[in-house]
This record gives structure tokens, C-alpha cells and sequence, in this order.
């Protein structure tokens, strides 16, 4: 199932690839990568661009990462470069980024962002204020990595998805890469940005692999922050996601198309800034809209998309209200009957879009 | 431990003309004073040498400093009166040998943090007193272009100015690792008050800059009070210089300038050999309350705080010592008061004359070398455009 999902997902990056390649009589040497060794790639390759930069956190180094993310970088760099924490957020963070005051670019790793909360004053007043505050004379070069949102039964505390908390604040950047091209651009325009950049991965990501474009597996592939992607075109309803949920927006796109609905699919990869024209083009065109994401309704990132299309030009083009698909405003259970109720499901998108569509 | 205190004159005071007055004041020979200070020590087998020397220049220079700092933050707190100053203002009066003698201790390429009570820290690391009240008065000519206020000023090497408390500890070992990384020789002094002194980031940053060994000395400022909170209803112990636990620690007199000068070096130099991080408690008191809105007097006796102006103010103590020992006549540091209060009253009258930022600056700085992204206003139809750094 997981195959054919990645197929899913893939189909239309395999096609795009072949016809650019311009390869119609033989198949590409296609590179299939998970996005975990996307993240990999892209560390190594800024690494060894730039001394300036390190990675710091807790099981990074010898033990390769919590998650594996960071596998055979210690090796690669040492101790100097890749450097274990004790458990100390609070400390670590504030350290890395007195690291970036004093002008070195460093990782900081959060085993998850739920850990981030012991931290998140050294995010949001040390880092995200400081350029602002000190009229541009301090830059704070960090990147704060690590995943965010649902995994599989690891219960409430370590389920929490924190786009909205770090995208409510200026002075940060909010990235959100889904597949592992997003994962690689992302990371590496994250680590050379010379602003404090949110990167929230996603566990359940890491092992889905991907095909990555000859483009993207070169060492200058870096992707602009602020600009979404649009995954798939459509006409009769636009679809607004980011991280794991773009996957499952184009799965529901796929089984819609056979009912004649084609939904445009759009990846936002940031949050902050969030490419609010590319929505609002989408819209202008589709007429509906309907945002999906993991984490909780309230003051979420559907809740500011609905806002900002209200202010803005395309409310005019709308058809019907926006439509938010979102997690359960509660606390993450833990059985799994439960779990798998509590984050949308395919179905769910493709019950919201029809009633949005009214059909 | 009792550590002498050698005066002696500079050699090329006796034959400068600069100063032709005094060339009867002063005695050819060198002049040499025992006095005996107190130097608590923990995990360490010395302390500071048992030898300074004060020259001349440096008392001068020290006398300019700490009164230069007396005289504004005085400035600030009658302005603040005027309500030209707004928002917080924690004034720095009474700790004056502290600022002073850390800078003296360390090198202008090494790196200094500390917490709100920030404005002395801002002279001694290179800004005018012109930039530091035009920044209280929140105007285009202030050091962060009055973006920051009171406690966000920034120079090189130096990190502010930082309000949330004790958060700028872990931000100087960072900086400390940065010098280490960078293999740069420098240190970082990370400056926090007896109040901060009980926040866990301290604790969690001792435990990392011990184990990386991260040239960072640690510097307590105990002014006996958290806000309205002694000491001893905070702090389960007060032996701050002990509270590294496996950090070696040292206490010094934070009103005399020359032991915090002579502390400072001893740490300094610790660090720069690589013998790990350090911790400093200087035993210092404001004048002023915790800041501009509390009066001072709710907590402690008035008496109290005349007594260490009597007794123990920083400025008198090196004052005294440089009369007394003919290092300088009493008209030339009164003609250095005199530069002074001109400087400052100067820096005031471009304080309160300078005009505010521009509206234009509203969405200036949020970003560093970034490409212009819109920036929402109060309304929908504000649409304001960012301009970054580069």
C-alpha cells in the first residue's frame, strides 16, 4: 500500500522528469531518495560548503540522530561540528544561538518540536526578535530542525504540531517541507538564510522515498522560501496544504478525477512567509477553497488562510465559504481505532471538497 | 587572602608638561599602599594575584568611566521623571566598579552579555552617551535607532541588553563556543544579577560550558536584590560564586574597582588557557530601586542605602584612594566632573531635540539580507513592505 501510495504521489514528478529529460525512448536512471537522506544530503553538502556551520542536539552525533537524520555526519565531521546535548533545550538553544550572535550558522536539532516548548523563549525573544530590536545590527543565522506534528501512537505530548505557534511571530521564517526535493531546497535555503528559519519536518515522512530531479540531487539546489508549488493543476476546487497532508491531498485528488473533479493541489512549503498570491491565483481560477492540515482548528494555519482570502482580492471569486479540514481540536489518543480519527483522513478530504463543490 | 595594592606614578606624568600644575604635588618615588581585600575562592587552589598596580592613567581613566556612567544614568532617571524616558529603565548607580573594572580586566575583542540593566555595559563596550539617551528617548539617533529602548542595545561585541531573565546566559556560552569553535583566543563575560542566578538555564549551561570547556566566565552582580526580593528569601544559598558547584568560583568586593578589575584578569585569563569556564560574584548595590517604577524603600531601609553611599560608594572609594596617595588633585577630578556633566547634558539636549524614527522605519530590520515581503498593518488595507539589514 505504502508503494502504491508513493506512486500516487510520484506519478506526475516521474512524467514531468521523463518529458524534461527529453528521454522518450528509454526510462531515466530515476533516483528515488526519502526524504530522510534528502535531509541528510542537504546538511552534508552545507557543511562541507561552509565551516560556519554545525549541527547541535540531543543523539545527533553518536548515535547518528534520534531519527537518523544525521547519519555518518559525525563520522564525516567530528566533534567539533556535530556536537551531542545533554537533555537541556532551554540551555542548548540559547547556546546555539549566542553560537549565531558571534557569527558561526548553527543547526539546532529538536528531537521533536514538542520539545521545542522548554525552549521557545531563546526562539521566539533571542533569536526572532534580536534583528528587529537591534535595528539590524545583530542577525541571528540559526536553523531550529526537527519533526513536528503526528507520528503513530506516540500519544498527546509528542503529537503537537506547532505551525501555528512559531508562524504567529515576526522575525522568524516557518518552512514546512512535504516530499524530499522540499525536504533538500528547503533545508539548504534554510541553513544559508541569514534569519532564524522553523524547519518542521516530519516523522512519518522520513522513510517515504521520492524521486529526485538530476537538478535537485546537485550540491546548489536550494529552494526560495515564501513560494508554494502547485503539485497539481486543476480547475473546480484548489486544495491548501503543507507537510504529510499534501500527499494525502493528491491521493484524494487521484480518486476525484475518475468523478471528473480536477483539484489543483498546492504545497505551501512555508508558512511564514505564506505565498498568499499563488492561493489567491488558485482561487481566482477554481472558485473554491479548502485548506488541510494536521494540527488543531483554532487560530490554525487553514483559520489565517481563510483571513487572509477574505482581505484580499479572491474573496470576490469565491463560490462558497472556505473550508477548513483539519485535525480534532483535541489532545492526541493514543489507541490506534482513535489515533487514525483524529488527523484527516483521505475521506475526509473528499467529503469536505464535495460539499464545498456542493455535489 | 589579602592582596596589596601597589600605587606608583607613571613615570612620564613627571616629565610631561601637559600637566605643569602638579609638578609640585607629586612625589618622585613610588608610592606603595597595602590594603587588604577579601577574595573568597571555591575549587580553586589561588586567586588573583596578590599585586595590582595602579597607574595614573588608569585611575583617571576608571574615575572618568564610572562617573561618566554615575552621571547618566542620573541624566536617565530625571528624564525618566519628565516622562521623556517611558517603559523600563533599570538604572545602574552604585554598580559603577563593576562595569568599569570588567572592562578593564578583559580585551575590547573580547565579547560581553548581560540582562537589563544594560546601560553602563553599553558605554563601556564603545557607545556614546549621546547614542545610549537618545535610544531611552526612543530617537532616530539612538544606538538601535529607537527600536530597542532601554534594554535592547547592541554593539560590537557586545549582545545587549536582554530582558528576559537569565535567558542571556546560555546566549554567552554560545558566544563562548563561537570563540572556542573559531579558535580565536577570545572570551565571552556573561553577566547575571542574584535573581537570575536561580533560573535552570544557568544551571544547564554550567553543566555544557564545563563539559565542552567553554571559555566563558560567569559573572553574578549581586545587588542583594531580586526586584523587591533579598537574597536570603530567594536563594537557598547565597554563595553565588559556589552555586557552579563543579565551575571553580571566586567573590570579590564589587565596589572597588581594582579588585573587579584584578578578578576579572584572574578569570580571563583562566579561560584563555583552557582551563574551562569560570564563575565571578561581585558583591555590588544600586542606589536606585529595581527600576525607575519602584521607589527602592518598600523593601530595604533608607538607611540602608545612605550607608553604602556613605561608606562604600565606588566612585568615593577610588576617589579617596587617588587624593590620598597624590595620584591626582582634587580640581583636576573636579575639572574631569565638570568635562563630564557637559558631556552628558550635551547627550541630553540631542536626546530630547533628536527627532523620533520615521513611520517608515516601522517594518524596517525584521529580516536580515531577505528579499522585501509584505507586511500586514492594523487594517486590510495597510499594506506595509519590509526593508531588511544587509
Amino acid at each position: 500500500m505504502a508503494s502504491l501510495r508513493c506512486f500516487l504521489r510520484s506519478g506526475k514528478n516521474a512524467m514531468a522528469a521523463l518529458q524534461r529529460s527529453g528521454f522518450h525512448s528509454s526510462a531515466p536512471a530515476a533516483v528515488q531518495m526519502m526524504v530522510r537522506d534528502a535531509l541528510n544530503q542537504a546538511m552534508d553538502e552545507e557543511l562541507e560548503r561552509d565551516e560556519r556551520v554545525f549541527l547541535l542536539g540531543e543523539e545527533v552525533a553518536q548515535y547518528d540522530g534520534a531519527y537518523k537524520v544525521s547519519r555518518g555526519l559525525w563520522k564525516k565531521y567530528g566533534d567539533q561540528r556535530i556536537i551531542d546535548t545533554p537533555i537541556s533545550e532551554m540551555g542548548f538553544t540559547g547556546i546555539a544561538v549566542g553560537a549565531a550572535f558571534a557569527g558561526l550558522r548553527p543547526i539546532c536539532e529538536f528531537m521533536t518540536f514538542n520539545f521545542s516548548m522548554q525552549a521557545i523563549d531563546q526562539v521566539i525573544n533571542s533569536a526572532a526578535k534580536t534583528c528587529y530590536m537591534s535595528a539590524g545590527f545583530q542577525a541571528v543565522p540559526i536553523v531550529f530542525r526537527g519533526p513536528n506534528g503526528s507520528s503513530a501512537g506516540v500519544a498527546a505530548q509528542h503529537s503537537q504540531c506547532f505551525a501555528a505557534w512559531y508562524a504567529h511571530c515576526p522575525g522568524l521564517k516557518v518552512v514546512s517541507p512535504w516530499n524530499s526535493e522540499d525536504a533538500k531546497g528547503l533545508l539548504k535555503a534554510a541553513i544559508r538564510d541569514d534569519n532564524p528559519v522553523v524547519f518542521m519536518e516530519n516523522e512519518l515522512m522520513y522513510g517515504v522515498p521520492f524521486e529526485m530531479s538530476e537538478e535537485a540531487l546537485s550540491k546548489d539546489f536550494v529552494l526560495p522560501i515564501g513560494k508554494a508549488k502547485i503539485e497539481r493543476p486543476g480547475n473546480h476546487v484548489t486544495l491548501v496544504s503543507h507537510s504529510r497532508c499534501v500527499g494525502h491531498c493528491l491521493d484524494a485528488a487521484a480518486v476525484l478525477a475518475k468523478e471528473g473533479i480536477e483539484c489543483e493541489v498546492i504545497n505551501l512549503r512555508s508558512i511564514r512567509p505564506m505565498d498568499t498570491d499563488a492561493i489567491e491565483a488558485s482561487v481566482m481560477k477554481t472558485n473554491h477553497l479548502v485548506t488541510v492540515e494536521g494540527g488543531w482548528p483554532q487560530f490554525g494555519v487553514g483559520a489565517e488562510i481563510c483571513a487572509k482570502i477574505m482581505e484580499g482580492p479572491a474573496f470576490n471569486y469565491l463560490d462558497a465559504p472556505v473550508t477548513r479540514v483539519t485535525g480534532v481540536d483535541i489532545p492526541m489518543p493514543y489507541a490506534k481505532i482513535l489515533e487514525d480519527n483524529s488527523v484527516p483522513q483521505i475521506k475526509d478530504i473528499i467529503f469536505s471538497i464535495k460539499k464545498t463543490l456542493n455535489v | 587572602m589579602s592582596v596589596l595594592i601597589e600605587y606608583f606614578l607613571n613615570i612620564t606624568d613627571l616629565v610631561s608638561h601637559e600637566l605643569p600644575h602638579f609638578e609640585g604635588l607629586f612625589s618622585r618615588r613610588s608610592l606603595r599602599r597595602c590594603v587588604s581585600l577579601h577574595c573568597d575562592l571555591h575549587g580553586l587552589e589561588e586567586g588573583p594575584a596578590d599585586t595590582a598596580v595602579l597607574t595614573r592613567d588608569q585611575g583617571l581613566s576608571y574615575y572618568r568611566c564610572m562617573q561618566t556612567i554615575r552621571r547618566m544614568e542620573l541624566k536617565a532617571d530625571q528624564l525618566y521623571k519628565q516622562k521623556i524616558i517611558r517603559g523600563f529603565c533599570h538604572l545602574y548607580d552604585g554598580q559603577e566598579a563593576c562595569a568599569a573594572g570588567i572592562e578593564a580586566g578583559i580585551e575590547r575583542t573580547d565579547h560581553v552579555i548581560t540582562a537589563y540593566r544594560a546601560h553602563a555595559f553599553t558605554y563601556t563596550r564603545g557607545v556614546s552617551v549621546r547614542e545610549i539617551l537618545a535610544e531611552l528617548t526612543g530617537r532616530q539617533g539612538g544606538v538601535a535607532k529607537g527600536k530597542g529602548g532601554s534594554m535592547h542595545m547592541y554593539a560590537p561585541h557586545f549582545y545587549g541588553g536582554n530582558g528576559i531573565v537569565g535567558a542571556q546566559v546560555p546566549l554567552g556560552a554560545g558566544i563562548a563556543l563561537a570563540c572556542q569553535y573559531q579558535g580565536n583566543g577570545q572570551i565571552c563575560v556573561a553577566l547575571y544579577g542574584d535573581g537570575a542566578a536561580n533560573q535552570g538555564q544557568l544551571f544547564e549551561t554550567y553543566n555544557m560550558a564545563a563539559l565542552w570547556k567553554l571559555p566563558c566566565v560567569f559573572v553574578c552582580e549581586n545587588n542583594r536584590y531580586g526586584m523587591g526580593t533579598s537574597v536570603e528569601r530567594a536563594a537557598a544559598s547565597t554563595d553565588y560564586y559556589k552555586r557552579g558547584d563543579f565551575i571553580p568560583g571566586l567573590r570579590v568586593d564589587g565596589m572597588d574597582v581594582l579588585c573587579v578589575r584584578e578578578a576579572t584578569k584572574f578569570a580571563a585569563d583562566h579561560c584563555r588557557s583552557g582551563k574551562g569556564p569560570i564563575l565571578m560574584e561581585l558583591q555590588t548595590y544600586r542606589y536606585h530601586g529595581h527600576s525607575m517604577s519602584d521607589p527602592g524603600v518598600s523593601y530595604r531601609t533608607r538607611e540602608e542605602v545612605q550607608e553604602v553611599r556613605s561608606k562604600n560608594d565606588p566612585i568615593s572609594l577610588l576617589k579617596e584612594r587617588m587624593l590620598s596617595n597624590n595620584m591626582a588633585s582634587a580640581e583636576e577630578l573636579k575639572e574631569i566632573d565638570g568635562e563630564i556633566r557637559k558631556e552628558v547634558d550635551d547627550a541630553a539636549q540631542f536626546a530630547t531635540s533628536d527627532p523620533e524614527p520615521p513611520l517608515d522605519d516601522l517594518c524596517k530590520y525584521i529580516y536580515h539580507n531577505s528579499p522585501p515581503v509584505q507586511v500586514r498593518g492594523t487594517n486590510p488595507w495597510a499594506k506595509l513592505q519590509s526593508v531588511s539589514s544587509s
